[in-house]
Formats: C-alpha cells, sequence, structure tokens
C-alpha cells in the first residue's frame, strides 16, 4: 500500500509481500565438463560458454562448448553402451533404472526447481508445480513399458534403433530432457542429449542423478553447446536415430541435413495455435484458458495458444475480462513464489519478441499491455501484450512469437472459426471453448493439429502422446504412440 | 471372312477424376518386355503433377470426412471391379512383365486380394493405433490417428500392379488422397487400375495416376508445399537424397525406399505403411459437474 485511502470492505485488494524460494538449495560450480560415459570430462577440442540468469543477467556458471571430438567420445561411448550392456539388458531390470531416475528426481525435486528458475527465468510455481513433478512423472511412466514393449501393439518383440541423438530447447530444460530420455531407454536405446546453449544446468545436475541412480556408463551422454555442436551430434555417422524440438527453421534444416542417411528422425517444431472461445463458453474459464495458452512459461510455449479466435457477440466482453485479469497478472523475479510471469529467456529471445510486436503495430494492429506492469531494470522482461484489430495477414498472427504476445482475431460461423484456425503451415495444438458438446466434436475432428484441449488448455502428461501435424513436426512423444518414435519400425512392404 | 482389327486404348493420365492428356501434348512409348511396341503413355509435366495435386487436394475433405465404414466399403468395391476385369489385368501384367500367365495370375490375384485386407483395415486403424490415456487429472484424454493429408507416391518400378495397389491402398484407406507416379517402363496396369478406380464409387480425386518419368515428377512432389507425405518406394535410389532434401521444405513426412531393393509383394503386408501416413491427435476436456 501506498497511501492510506478508505479500505474497501466488500472487495478488499491485497498487496503481495515479497515471498521468494530460497536459493542456496542449488550449489552451482564455477564451470561444468561434458557427461560422457558416466564421468564429468573437460572438451577435448571444444570452447566453453556462460550460461546467465535472465532475471538478472548474473553469470550463473560457465559449460563446456563440445567439439566434434567430444561428440566423437561420446557416441562410441554411447555405442560401447549399447552394444554391451543396455541392448542385452532385460527389460525388467532397465526398467528398475528409470524407477531410480524417477525417485531421485522426486527426492531433489526443490533444487531441480530452484535450478531451473534460476537458469531459464520461469516463475518457480511452474518449475515447481509443473515442469518438475511432470519430468519425474515421465521417467515412472516410461520405466513401466521397458518390460512390456511385447504388448506394445510393435509386434512380438519390437527393436530399438541403436544411439539416439537428441537435441533440446529452453523453454522446458528439464523436462525435454526427460521427454527424450526415457522413452529412448524404455525401448532399449543409449542417448547423446544436448541441452539448449541458454539453459544446460538443469540436464547437467540429471546427469548428476544419472550418477546417482548408478546407470552404467555410456548409456546416458550429456553435451553442452550451442547449434555447431547440435549439428555436429545430428551428423555423427554412428548415430541411428536421431530426436529434434526446438523451431520449424532448424527442424528443417536437421531434416535436410541428414536426408539420404538412414537415420529415423522425429522432429516436435513451433506452433501459431488458434485458441477458440463461441459465444456459449464458460467466460471466466476461458478467460483464464487464454491467460494460461499464452502467458504460461512467459509464451516460451511451442503448443501456446497464440492466435485468440473469439466470436464476435462476445469479443468485446471476453476482451473486458482479458484485460482485467491481465492487469492481476504479477511479473517479475522468477523465485518469488507469487509471481506468475518471469523473465524473457535470453536477450536474442527478448529482440525477437519486441521486433514482432513493433511488426504488429506497424501494419496496423492496436497493442495494449496493463498500466500496472512495470518491468524490472536489469534481466530481460517483456509485458504481457495483446493486439486486437489483427488481420490474418499479419506477422504477428503467421509467425511463432514465442513470447507473451497475443494476437486477438474474431469470427461469425463455426466454419468461419475453423477456416481460420487452419490457416496456418503449423499443426501442433489448438483450443476451443464451449458449453456445447457435439460443437467440441465437430472441430475436434476438422483442426489439423496434434493436441486439440477443449475447455482447457496447456495440460501434458506422459501417457499422453504430444506432438504435430504438418510443419509443426512429426513423431509423437509421450504414451503407447510415444514409442514409436524409438523403435526400429521401418516400412519394409 | 478378315479378321476384325482390334480397337486400341489411348493411354491417359488419371486426374481428378478424368482422363486428360498431358498438358504438354507429350507422350512416350511403352513396349512389351520383349520389345513389342504396346501403346504411347502420356508423359505428365510439372503442370500435370501440379493439377493433380490440386484434384487432391480438393478431394481431401471430403475423403477424409467419410465414415471408415464407408472407406472400407469402397475399397471392397475396387476389389469387386478389379475381380470382374481380371482376365485384362492378366493379359497386362504378363506383357509388361514379361511373365508367364501363371504368374501374371498371381500377381492379379494377389492385388485383388489386397484391396480387400486393405478394406478391412478402414474401420480398425483407429481401434489398433488409438488410445484412451489415464492422464493424472481430472480429464478424459483420448488418441486417434488421422490421414496426413495429401501422400505423393512413388510406386515401384517392378511389379506393375500388385506392387502399385501395395502402396496406394494403405495410403487411402485412412483417408489420404494420393498422387500416384505410376512404374515408368510398365505404366499400362496403373492405367487400367485408374479405369477401375473411376468406376468403383471412389470419388474423383482420391487417387489420381501420373505415367511418365519418375525422376523427372519425384523432385516436382517431393518439393510441392501442399503435399503433406511423400513415400519413395520406386525412387531411383540415387535421386533419394535430393529427395528427401525437397521434402524438408514443409517438414513433409518420408516413407523411404525399402533397404534391400523391392520387396516381395505378394508377402502379408505389415501395418506399418498405413500408419506410417497418419497423424495422432490427443484431444483433452476436462470432467465435472
Amino acid at each position: 500500500m501506498t497511501e492510506t485511502t478508505t479500505p474497501d470492505l466488500v472487495t478488499p485488494t491485497w498487496d503481495y509481500a515479497p515471498a521468494p524460494e530460497a536459493r542456496d538449495i542449488v550449489r552451482l560450480s564455477s564451470s561444468y565438463g561434458l557427461f560422457i560415459d558416466g564421468a564429468f570430462v573437460d572438451t577435448l577440442d571444444g570452447g566453453a560458454l556462460k550460461t546467465v540468469n535472465p532475471a538478472t543477467e548474473e553469470v550463473l556458471a560457465e559449460v563446456a562448448e563440445a567439439g566434434a571430438k567430444d561428440i566423437d567420445r561420446a557416441v562410441a561411448a554411447a555405442r560401447r553402451a549399447f552394444t554391451e550392456v543396455w541392448g542385452p539388458m532385460p527389460g525388467r531390470e532397465r526398467a528398475k533404472y528409470l524407477y531410480r531416475i524417477a525417485r531421485l528426481i522426486q527426492e531433489r525435486a526443490r533444487e531441480f526447481a530452484v535450478l531451473e528458475s534460476l537458469d531459464n527465468g520461469k516463475p518457480i510455481r511452474e518449475s515447481r508445480d509443473v515442469d518438475v513433478p511432470l519430468a519425474a512423472a515421465h521417467f515412472f511412466h516410461h520405466a513401466g513399458w521397458a518390460d512390456k514393449l511385447a504388448h506394445a501393439g510393435y509386434g512380438p518383440d519390437p527393436r530399438p534403433l541403436g544411439v539416439a541423438a537428441q537435441v533440446i530447447p529452453w523453454n522446458f530444460p528439464l523436462l525435454m530432457a526427460a521427454w527424450k530420455i526415457a522413452p529412448a531407454l524404455a525401448t532399449g536405446n543409449t542417448v547423446v542429449l544436448k541441452p539448449a546453449e541458454t539453459t544446460p544446468l538443469s540436464a547437467l545436475l540429471l546427469a548428476e542423478v544419472v550418477q546417482q541412480a548408478e546407470l552404467p556408463p555410456g548409456v546416458v551422454n550429456i553435451v553442452t553447446g550451442a547449434g555447431e555442436t547440435g549439428a555436429a551430434l545430428v551428423g555423427h555417422p554412428d548415430v541411428d536415430k536421431v530426436a529434434f524440438t526446438g523451431s520449424t527453421e532448424v527442424g528443417k534444416a536437421i531434416q535436410r541435413q541428414i536426408a539420404g542417411t538412414r537415420k529415423k528422425l522425429t522432429l516436435e517444431l513451433g506452433g501459431k495455435a488458434a485458441n477458440v472461445v463461441f459465444d456459449d463458453a464458460p467466460i471466466d474459464q476461458a478467460v483464464e484458458g487464454i491467460v494460461n495458452g499464452i502467458f504460461f512459461n512467459q509464451g516460451h510455449v511451442c503448443c501456446a495458444g497464440s492466435r485468440l479466435l473469439v466470436q464476435e457477440s462476445v469479443e468485446t466482453e471476453v476482451l473486458e475480462r482479458l484485460k482485467a485479469r491481465l492487469a492481476t497478472l504479477r511479473l517479475g523475479d522468477p523465485l518469488d513464489k507469487n509471481t506468475d510471469i518471469g523473465a524473457i529467456n535470453s536477450a536474442q529471445q527478448l529482440a525477437k519478441i519486441t521486433e514482432l510486436a513493433a511488426s504488429g503495430e506497424q501494419e496496423g494492429a492496436q497493442r495494449w499491455s496493463p498500466e500496472s506492469c512495470v518491468l524490472p531494470e536489469r534481466g530481460y522482461w517483456f509485458a504481457p501484450t495483446v493486439f486486437t484489430g489483427v488481420a490474418q495477414s499479419h506477422r504477428i498472427a503467421r509467425e511463432e512469437i514465442f513470447g507473451p504476445v497475443l494476437s486477438v482475431l474474431s469470427f461469425r460461423t463455426p466454419q468461419e472459426a475453423l477456416d481460420k484456425a487452419n490457416n496456418t503451415p503449423f499443426g501442433l495444438s489448438a483450443g476451443v471453448w464451449t458449453e456445447k458438446g457435439s460443437r467440441i466434436l465437430w472441430m475436434a475432428q476438422r483442426l489439423r493439429a496434434g493436441v486439440v484441449w477443449a475447455n482447457t488448455f496447456n495440460r501434458f502428461d506422459p501417457t499422453s502422446p504430444f506432438g504435430g501435424y504438418k510443419e509443426s513436426g512429426f513423431g509423437r512423444e509421450g504414451g503407447r504412440q510415444g514409442l514409436a518414435a524409438y523403435l526400429d519400425l521401418e516400412v519394409d512392404a | 471372312m478378315s479378321e476384325r482389327l482390334q480397337v486400341r486404348r489411348t493411354a491417359k493420365l488419371f486426374v481428378g477424376g478424368a482422363f486428360p492428356r498431358s498438358e504438354s501434348g507429350r507422350s512416350y512409348e511403352v513396349t512389351a518386355a520383349d520389345g513389342g511396341f504396346l501403346a504411347n503413355a502420356a508423359l505428365a509435366s510439372r503442370k500435370d503433377a501440379r493439377d493433380a495435386v490440386v484434384a487432391a487436394r480438393k478431394a481431401f475433405p471430403g475423403w477424409s470426412g467419410a465414415t471408415a465404414y464407408n472407406r472400407g466399403q469402397i475399397l471392397y468395391r475396387v476389389a469387386e471391379l478389379l475381380e470382374g476385369r481380371a482376365a485384362q489385368f492378366i493379359d497386362e501384367v504378363a506383357a509388361a512383365e514379361g511373365v508367364d500367365l501363371d504368374h501374371a495370375t498371381a500377381q492379379v490375384d494377389a492385388a485383388i486380394d489386397r484391396w480387400v485386407w486393405y478394406a478391412g483395415w478402414s474401420d480398425k486403424i483407429a481401434m489398433v493405433a488409438g488410445s484412451a490415456n489415464p492422464v493424472a487429472g481430472p480429464y478424459f484424454n483420448f488418441s486417434v490417428p488421422e490421414p496426413t493429408g495429401v501422400v505423393a507416391v512413388l510406386a515401384p518400378q517392378g511389379s506393375s500392379l500388385l506392387g502399385m495397389v501395395s502402396v496406394v491402398a494403405p495410403a487411402i484407406v485412412s483417408g489420404n488422397t494420393a498422387v500416384v507416379v505410376a512404374c515408368e517402363a510398365r505404366p499400362l496396369p496403373a492405367v487400367s487400375l485408374g479405369e477401375v478406380l473411376a468406376t468403383s464409387d471412389v470419388p474423383a480425386g482420391v487417387v489420381n495416376v501420373l505415367t511418365g518419368r519418375t525422376a523427372e515428377l519425384a523432385p516436382i512432389l517431393a518439393g510441392h508445399m501442399d503435399v503433406n507425405a511423400i513415400d519413395l518406394c520406386g525412387a531411383p535410389a540415387e535421386q533419394v537424397p535430393e529427395l528427401e532434401r525437397l521434402a524438408a521444405e514443409n517438414v513433409k513426412r518420408v516413407v523411404r525406399p525399402p533397404r534391400e531393393g523391392e520387396p516381395d509383394w505378394t508377402a502379408e503386408p505389415s501395418p506399418r505403411r498405413m500408419l506410417a501416413l497418419t497423424e495422432t491427435k490427443t484431444v483433452w476436456h476436462p470432467q465435472g459437474v
């Protein structure tokens, strides 16, 4: 409270005192090596990268940038582990290692959550309640598959591929590592994983967990680095499988890079999801869903509901309530338990969001952000932003912004909503808000997207297959269908 | 009494349910295995390929929106009509592949049975590849396989009829529409198959058949931005890397050619080829009162 006024006893408003999560649970080293063949080692021919806390620009640690020789060494370790240990091991034994990893993540959940928020900038509420529990759940779910593959619908004796090269993004660093490693290991493959250059720390903590679980050396190798390291890993001739999550641009480059090889590829790429609100939707719930859809994780979500399609008859009402709700969001210290919106992950991403938002104004859309939102002085921040008067041709309606920016379009009929929703080269996710069940199913059937959230948004579960249509990639992660990405299912006849 | 002169058929393309010549006006000579002249087939051009993609895209909403039961009956109908014209196909396969009539008969029989096999899959794909997912929360969650969209199919270069049926039926049974490049040197059974499809209640544009040079048509289809997937079964081996690179332009799903050359098409197929051309869609809804 800044000054004393007559208290409103009917609808009182409250100020929040800071409630920071203690960060001393995380013990950072000043520098980290590569995790190869069960041990942390120095790079042979690479360099070093600094990773910063995006909320403060403070350097957290220096990590190795793996070179070609390091990749050779990591792939060789993974190959040896596949041939000698992990491949021949009975599924029931592999399962127990994965259960161990799941339990260790649960035991060290708080440490993972704080570290993730430090390195990524996401609110501790999200890393604590979403990223870390889901990562543990992913290992726990896939552990149970390891000795039941014969019953998964891929034939009586489905075979692993061998060595998997996995490249993951910075938006959910630990969770994406879990999405990649758990199914690969459950199906009997070994792994070389490259975390994103701006968020390597939780993967390196996961390497510690792998050591504590006494996973045989070489089964999981973690090589830090930037794009060049990733390209060297993907292009390594002794890799059998490539799994990538990241931008559509890089995904296409990888698909081109491995053309003509027999490497099996799965891609989880960008999106421009429509979140469709019909006039009979429960408006308050829909507003919560819109907020969760685009402002969860600062909008750094490939399946974010970045295009709001709202039926004309309720557009004014929805926008009023949405803006009122956004004015209550708290942006700031990611480690504060009351924070809703954390920091943008990097200066580079902030520049991209800033540029795209500017294009929205230049192309004639109306920009709005809550007046109450004050950005901290240091660090990378972007206020939640809503654009109205957006045309389908605007860049902010076509390109993935990967930030807290919502583009609002309107429609009159269900067919128009559907046409606009599908009018994109992407096809990762979509949302539908209506109380009419038959309309939900009509929309769900016709939306060309891999995940459809009806009267909810941004839900994830290890039993639920996730992945895209069209230029959002191919292959699924999670569930029975996700196992296919790591099994030898080449089309023979 | 003089011998009656046979009426020859003009071998044309099959695009959007119609039988056009190549818009380029080009044709190429098709010979029997023994070298004798069989026909002049249309030599499809870039424009023909693009027209075929437009026809396939136009047909996609209707075909993918049809019930699985309906698609199953239509595929079964193809088998019925093929059975009725078996004699013609046996002659054509024998001439094209230079095999004896017994061998050709076995190929045609297997091709008919293949349509029946895939017809039966139409309403079972979702049961086998779909799932109800027990998520950890109050949500109803299910996954279903859906067709990928417009699929380009490079038919195998050896088996002129059975090979083609073995790659086309798995593409369309789930609701995809297809642009097929027929076996280059032996296109006539494919041309006749188009005529069967035209009269089998298969909606116009669901299957489009191009005849011509595979190496000329394949890059056009692999790089086409409105094609969602490509089956490289019959691609020239040296062209595969280039086709995969072109396919990356819009993240096409690629079915690679078999490792060991053309497989024995008479063997029982696996559902993999069919499933490789589907997408999994997952739908969430909260539970509550």
